[in-house]
Parts: C-alpha cells; structure tokens; sequence
C-alpha cells in the first residue's frame, strides 16, 4: 500500500487548473468557480503479489462458518459454480479476469477430489445473456473450452420455469425462487468481483440466479426509495430484503461458498491513464495528448468512438480475495473496496457536478441509452456515498453526457419501449410501476428475446428508472444534463443545458447566487463518506 | 360573387404538384387556384336552395387537389371548374342555419328510380354521381354546377341539407361533416371491444378517435400522432395510448403482447383505421393488423406502391370509408351532431381565414400539425354580400 495516496476534496483557487468531465464516448476540462470542491479518489491499491497463490489459501482457510473447499468437495457430488457476468468489472478487466483464476482454482481442487459432476452457471438474473467472446474473456479460454461444448457452462434463465425451484418464503413473503441446478447441488459455488460497496453477499445469488418473482421483492421502488445509500448495505433497504433471502437459501438451499474478489482502481490503461490523473499534475505530454485525443473524439463518428473506448480493457487488478460464509466473507470484502474508494468529505454543496464516463453495467459491448445514463448517474454515481448525498436537501444534481437518443435494439428491446411508451405518460416511479411494471415483466416478446437472444429482461428498464427512484425524491426532479439530445433529456423530466456555464447559471434558479459546489471526479470509482 | 375557382389547366397543375412535393400548400400558389369574381351558381330545379358559406374547411382531400396531388381517378366524377369546399355551415335565404352534406347522389341528381346504394340510404355508394341533370361530381366541391363553399354562394339539394340547432355554433357545425366520416368509420370497421389503432392525428383522425370512442368503445384504442398538440387532443378524445408515427409497430406490439417476425407483428391489433392514406402508412396497416385483421382507408389514399403479400397470407380485410349515408335506423349525420356536441369537436376549428388570403389559409392548413393547429377554415361571414 505504500505510495498509495488517499482520496481527499481539493478547494478550487485561481490557480487550479480545468477540471476533468467525463461524458460519454469523449471528456472535456472545465474551470469551475473558486471556492468549488474536487473531490479526488483515492489512488489505486497495490495489487495482490501472487493473486493465484491468494485464491487457493482463501480457498483452503475460509472465513466463518464454513469448512475448507477442499473438505466440501466429493467424488459423486453435485458441484456448482455460479459467476458474476460482463457487468463488473468496468471496464471489463484485462484478462486473466479474476473470475477466471478463482474458477480455475476451483476446477483444480474439485478435479484432485475427483468430482466430475460440475456445471457452471453464468449468473446473469435479468441481465443479457453473455456472448461466447463475453464468456471466453470472463472464465478464460481453458474453462470455456472444456465446459462449453458439452452443455455445461450455462447461462442462467430466469424464464425456464421448469428449471427454477421454489426454496422458500420469508417472514416478509419474499420468495425465494432459485435455477434448479444451483438450489439442488451438494455444494454452490458463487464466484464474484466486487466494483462496488453496493455488489457481493447474498445479493450475489439472490439477483444472479433468481427470478422476477424473487427479484420483485427488492428490486421495486418502495425499496430502492429506502436504500440511503444502495452503496451503503447497512442503511439499504435493498440489501436487507437480500439478506432475509439469502439466509433463507443458506439455510433451507444448498450448501454456499461465497469466494468474492475486489479489484483497484487502476481503470484506464495508456494512453487513457491520464484521465486517472490529478488535472495540476498532468505533464506536458498529458496535456497534448488531452487535447489530440479529445479534438479527434469530437470530429469522430459516433461509431469510432465507440470502439475506440469499447475496445478498453482496464488494467485493474485483484485487491484481495476471501472465501467461506457469504457473510463473513463479504464483510471483509466490503472492508476492502471501503479502504481503496472512501473518501472523507465534510458538508454537502448546493449543486453536485458529475462528468458521466462511457460505460456502465448494462452497456459493455452495448449502447449508453438514456435510461443507461439515467441510470448510471442517479442511480449509481448520486448513491456514490455513505452518510448523506453530496448535494443538500432541495440541490441540483448537474450531470454531463451526450445522451444520445440512442437504443441497441438486440440488448435494450425493452427500454425503447419504456423510454417511448412510458416516459411521455410520467415519470413518476410510483406510477410506472403501478401501472406498467407487470405487462412488460410478463410480455412473451421481450421473454422470447431474453431467453433465445441477448437482450435484457422485458422488466430490466424500470429497474434502471427505480435505481434512480431515491435520487428522484430526493433532487425533486433539479437534474440538469449538460450536453444531452435535449429531446432526450427532456423526456426524463430532466433539463438540457449546452455548457456548464449554462447549467450553473440554471441551477441558481433553484439554489440562488453563488451556490457551494462540488465536482464529484469520478470515474475512478470512488465513495464518499459524508459527514 | 367571390369565390376560389379551380379550374382544369394542365401547366398550372403540374405547377402545383411540383411546389406541392416541396413545400406542401405551395401548390396554392402557383396551380389552377384562384380568387376570381364569377356569377352565382343557378338553382338547378325545385327542391334545391341558395345556401350562403358562413364557414368552410379545408380537408386534405382539397389539399390533395391544390397540390396536384389527386388520383386521375377523378378525372370522370369532377367536372371544372369548381369551387372547392365541402365542409360547409351555411345559411339559406330565409336565414336558417344548415350545415351540408356535400354527397351529390342519385336524390340531387333527379335520378328516379334511385341506384341500389341510394335505395338503401347509402348514398355513399352512389352509382350515379357522373349521372343526371349535374354535370358529373362527387360531392359539391367538385361539381361545375352547384358551386362551393369557398364561395360566398352556392346551391344545394333538399337532400343535402341539415338545419342546424340554434345552440350549435357554426364552429361546432362545419365540424359536422368531418365528423360524420369518422363517424361512418368507426361504425363499419367492427370495432367494438377490439384493439383498435388510428393512424394519423390530423383533424379526421381525430374525429375517427372521438367517434370510436363514443360508438364503437374498443378495448384499447391507440393512436399515431406527430405533434405534440395532436397527441394531447387525441388523448383528450380517448386515446388510452398515444405514440410517434415511427412508434406505430412498437406500441401495437407491446399492446397485443405480439411477438415480431421480421418487421412485421405475429398478431396486431383487430383493427386499423388509416387516416393518412399514404404508402408509408399502408405499409404500417399491414404490418400491425392481426391475421383475419381489418385495414380501413379512411384517409384518402393515392397511387402507392405496397406489398400486398402480408395480406394475402394474413387474410387480412382491406376495406374503404368513404363519406356518409345512413348507419342502421339514422342518418350519419344525426349521429355526427351528436358526436360533436358530445366531443366539443368544435374545439378543433383552430384558425379562420377571409377568402382574399386563401393563400396563406392553405398555407396553414397544409401544415396544420406543425403549427399546432388542428382545422383552417374560412370565415364567409364578413365578406361583402352582406
């Protein structure tokens, strides 16, 4: 960890630099006002020296309740291997991907024991189902190999009734219906990397291999209005609802080996790497290479752009890794990604600016749809802390992308729909869900594409709109993108503004004259602790 | 008397459609359209009467005609020149109101005995309009004899008149006739408790919209609409869904919980009720109606090119709307007073032209939708015979 600088809120003077934005396919530097905060992630932690030789102590000295891997496995038993999808991390990791190595560390112990009954499940949930290249990248080539052509490595289907089991019911009616194969093995495997404070634990199972009737139960509107913040599981009502479930299939499912993983924040590799830079420390080879590379974007077709970005792999790497109970597995996961993204922050601002990057879980090898920046702003860069949000009570959130009016008809059939159908009619989460949520969960289109394409669930556009639904309430609808398809915009309720200067000048229609500000520099990830 | 003469000239016609295809009313401008000063037109026989134009429409079948737009279909059922205008209120000698119903069939004609389709109270199905004492012509509007309403005079046939109420105002009334379209088509497209999309949000498809909702109450009606006023007036009218014309597949898909097959729906909604009549929008009709489905022409369609192939496999129903004529025991046009009391169709009478700016009024009407307008119509009432 030597050399690793903290996160810390820098305070704006004549003398600072433009500061960064993000957006989209492209960035550009702004100066913001004196007297404005930037607030810096930390810089990225040393990785794991030896991460394979990591994984298999973890493997054999499990923390909690749980025996060493290689004291659960058996000849003849059903062994099952669930793993994180092309989600996390972001962007996708070079390979070997961290789910590779854990996976093949597994393999290796089960086939020393001689277990030879063993399926690997992608854990997809509601998600897209994952390309072969998407597999190869994610469980390697050798994995791919050996499992794929024979059936076994599978996709989870969320759909195929006759392979999901009914587990049980909580106290609070939540049902907890799990794939089959998962729920009947003799032992689950869950594989996971952890971006965030908000992914791991039981929400790993309990959203991967579940189905819409499980998933109701948290992914709805009443409880992501009450998870302050989704990034902060203590205080998520999200998580609790997971957490009931997933004890529920601990104790009642199959028996679990949680192995999770955390990764630095090491995101861009060259010649992008600046953009991880403090601006005031950026060389002058930096700067050339900011401007080269951010007047050609601007001149590119939108499609050269997105390759050039969509072809990033990050040169992130493994942080840590833990294995045994889920529960005490993730609580020293959750120290992990803690000690690599918060940052103390002291007082909330009147506006909150926030560059929005090019990528996001739903749109790796995709397209960053309105809903998808909607998504990824309020739902998951706003619930970036812990405490309180970054802006105050009755603030404006200033976001900056392009917000192309945009849609990938293979993975997003279901958001055009939403984004066409739903949006002119209201905005309104409570409504939306009330009135709209069930004909789209249930429509035999969007399940036939989910099930035979690559698309995402019929459902999964609203929980891009509920995964803002906290946001929402809490802004009063005071979001203004800068730079967006104003038409696009627009639809969600939102304001357009062309320049920040613009948006700034906007915001004080709702905060007054020379409001507090804050830039929330990110990507990298970052979480900040608010007091 | 004044009034806009359209007369048969080849050059100006072709004039008119080549401005028409680039800047739709240009047509107004430079084809056979003009203000001119020509005599009243004479009372064919007894039973007719001097009806004076208090308002008249514009309808996009008079656009179609300015613009040079018109199937030479017509060619044998018009007669020139004419004086445009069939949506006409007006008021006869004695000072009563009436609104009329333009449709010169066999009654007007002095055909005895009377066609089949007149026999019937169908008057829709005329089999004589190029028959008889008139020179031929659909409706007035097209006929050489019976002048317009873009006049301040012309002659009308016992038969096509309706007195119209004294609560009625002529806005409400010079919506009658559109209305009574709409109203014809929502009654013969079987609509009742069936999906039902309209295509096109102008003022007839608006009417269709209210119609339907009033007398045929479909189990869900959507509608296409490309304007933004469009979309708040057709759900105002009883839309339950109301989406972009390029949304059309999409919303009928996810309403029908259809799957797709290529571009087309595996199922579709009962009925589509066609308001614009383009190739486009045929294209659309066979793209998302059920098999065993019903297409109808409300809109008055052209020469387009489509592909039939959709319906010859999904046996579907392509049928026509045209005008008006009885519906069961009452005329269309009872039915269609009521409608537009009932809807406040009067509401869509956006904008009143006087004669001596008919350019600037076709001008609107041509691009009504992108104006936030609805119906243009001229306003007769202060022109100087009175």
């Amino acid at each position: 960890m030597t050399g690793t600088r903290p996160g810390f809120v820098l305070e704006v003077d004549r003398s600072t630099p433009p500061v960064l934005f993000h957006a989209g396919e492209g960035f550009h530097l702004e100066r913001l006002p004196a007297g404005s905060r930037v607030i810096y992630p930390p810089e990225p932690l040393a990785p794991l020296d030896d991460p394979d030789s990591a994984i298999r102590h973890a493997l054999l000295n499990p923390v909690g309740d749980s025996e060493p891997l290689s004291a659960l496995l058996r000849p003849g038993m059903r062994l099952t291997i669930a793993f994180d999808n092309q989600a996390v991390p972001l962007p996708p990791m070079r390979r070997p991907d961290n789910r590779q190595r854990v996976i093949e560390a597994v393999l290796d112990l089960a086939a020393e024991v001689g277990v030879d009954d063993v399926v690997l499940i992608a854990a997809h949930g509601l998600h897209r189902r994952m390309t072969e290249n998407e597999l190869r990248h994610v469980v390697g080539d050798r994995v791919y190999d050996a499992f794929a052509p024979q059936g076994l490595l599978t996709q989870h289907d969320a759909e195929d009734h006759d392979n999901l089991v009914l587990v049980g019911t909580t106290a609070e009616g939540e049902e907890v219906e799990v794939n089959t194969r998962a729920a009947t093995s003799d032992l689950l495997v869950y594989v996971n990397v952890n971006l965030v404070a908000m992914d791991g634990g039981h929400k790993s199972t309990m959203t991967g291999i579940t189905s819409y009737r499980s998933l109701r139960s948290h992914h709805n509107v009443h409880t992501l209005q009450h998870s302050r913040s989704l990034m902060d599981p203590g205080r998520s009502a999200l998580h609790h609802s997971c957490w009931r479930m997933g004890r529920l299939f601990a104790a009642e499912g199959p028996r679990v080996f949680q192995i999770e993983t955390t990764v630095n924040t090491d995101t861009f590799p060259k010649p992008f790497n600046l953009l991880q830079k403090r601006e005031w420390e950026w060389t002058p080879r930096d700067r050339v290479s900011f401007m080269a590379a951010s007047k050609s974007l601007e001149r590119a077709p939108f499609s050269v752009a997105h390759k050039i970005f969509h072809g990033i792999k990050s040169p992130q790497k493994m942080t840590s890794v833990q294995a045994g109970e889920v529960e005490a597995v993730h609580a020293l996961t959750t120290e992990h990604v803690h000690r690599q993204h918060l940052v103390a922050v002291s007082g909330q601002t009147d506006i909150v600016t926030m560059g929005l990057p090019f990528v996001g879980p739903y749109n790796v090898n995709s397209v960053m749809n309105p809903l998808l920046v909607m998504c990824l702003g309020l739902g998951y860069f706003f619930n970036l802390y812990r405490g309180k949000p970054l802006v105050r009570p009755g603030g404006v959130l200033i976001l900056s992308h392009p917000t192309p009016w945009k849609f990938h008809p293979v993975h997003h059939p279901s958001y055009i729909d939403f984004f066409e159908q739903v949006l002119p009619e209201t905005t309104d989460p409570v409504e939306i869900e009330k009135k709209f949520e069930e004909d789209f969960a249930t429509d035999p289109w969007y399940i036939h594409l989910y099930r035979t394409s690559y698309a995402y669930h019929g459902v999964h556009a609203f929980y891009m709109w509920y995964w803002g639904a906290h946001a929402l309430q809490y802004l009063n609808g005071n979001v203004i993108i800068v730079g967006g398809d104003a038409r696009a915009v627009r639809r969600m309720g939102f304001k357009p503004a062309s320049t920040l200067r613009d948006a700034l000048e906007m915001a004080e229609d709702v905060v007054g004259r020379d409001p507090s500000i804050t830039h929330f520099h990110c990507p990298p990830i970052m979480l900040a602790d608010v007091t | 008397m004044r009034a806009l003469l359209f007369e048969r000239s080849l050059p100006r016609y072709a004039a008119a459609r080549i401005a028409g295809a680039v800047t739709p009313g240009l047509g107004g401008r430079v084809g056979p359209l003009t203000l001119a000063e020509v005599d009243e037109p004479e009372l064919p026989g007894p039973g007719w009467h001097r009806v004076r134009p208090r308002l008249a429409g514009i309808c996009g079948s008079d656009l179609a005609t300015v613009d040079g737009r018109s199937s030479r279909y017509f060619e044998p059922i018009v007669s020139f020149p004419f004086v445009p205008g069939h949506e006409v209120v007006g008021e006869l000698d004695d000072g009563r109101r009436v609104v009329l119903e333009p449709v010169l069939a066999c009654a007007a004609r002095g055909i005895r005995p009377l066609c089949r389709g007149c026999a019937e109270g169908r008057i829709d199905r005329c089999e004589r309009i190029a028959f008889g004492h008139l020179e031929p012509g659909l409706q007035t509007g097209y006929c050489a004899d019976t002048g317009g309403g873009w006049s301040t005079a012309l002659v009308a046939h016992e038969s096509q008149i309706h007195p119209v109420p004294d609560s009625v105002t002529d806005e409400a009334a010079v919506m009658v006739e559109p209305a009574a379209c709409a109203v014809h088509a929502a009654l013969g497209a079987g609509a009742e408790g069936t999906t039902v999309l309209v295509l096109g949000a102008g003022t007839l498809g608006l009417c269709a919209v209210a119609a339907l909702h009033h007398y045929a109450t479909p189990s869900s009606l959507l509608v296409t609409a490309k304007h933004l006023e469009q979309r708040q007036m057709a759900s105002e009218l009883g839309a339950d869904v109301v989406v972009a014309p390029g949304e059309a597949r999409r919303a009928v898909r996810r309403a029908t919980a259809s799957l797709r097959v290529g571009g087309a729906l595996s199922g579709g909604v009962d009925v589509v009720v066609d308001c614009v009549g383009s190739q486009e929008s045929l294209a659309d009709d066979l793209a998302v109606v059920r098999p065993g489905g019903t297409v109808v022409l409300l809109g008055m369609p052209g020469t387009v090119m489509v592909d039939l192939t959709p319906l010859w496999q999904r046996q579907i129903n392509l049928r026509g709307s045209y005008a008006y004529g009885t519906e069961g025991a009452r005329r269309t046009f009872d039915l269609a007073f009521d409608l537009v009391a009932a809807a406040g169709l009067e509401r869509l009478v956006s904008v009143t032209y006087p004669l001596d700016r008919y350019r600037d009024a076709i001008d609107h009407a041509a691009n009504a939708g992108r104006r936030g307008a609805h119906k243009v119509a001229f306003d007769l009432r202060g022109e100087k015979h009175r």
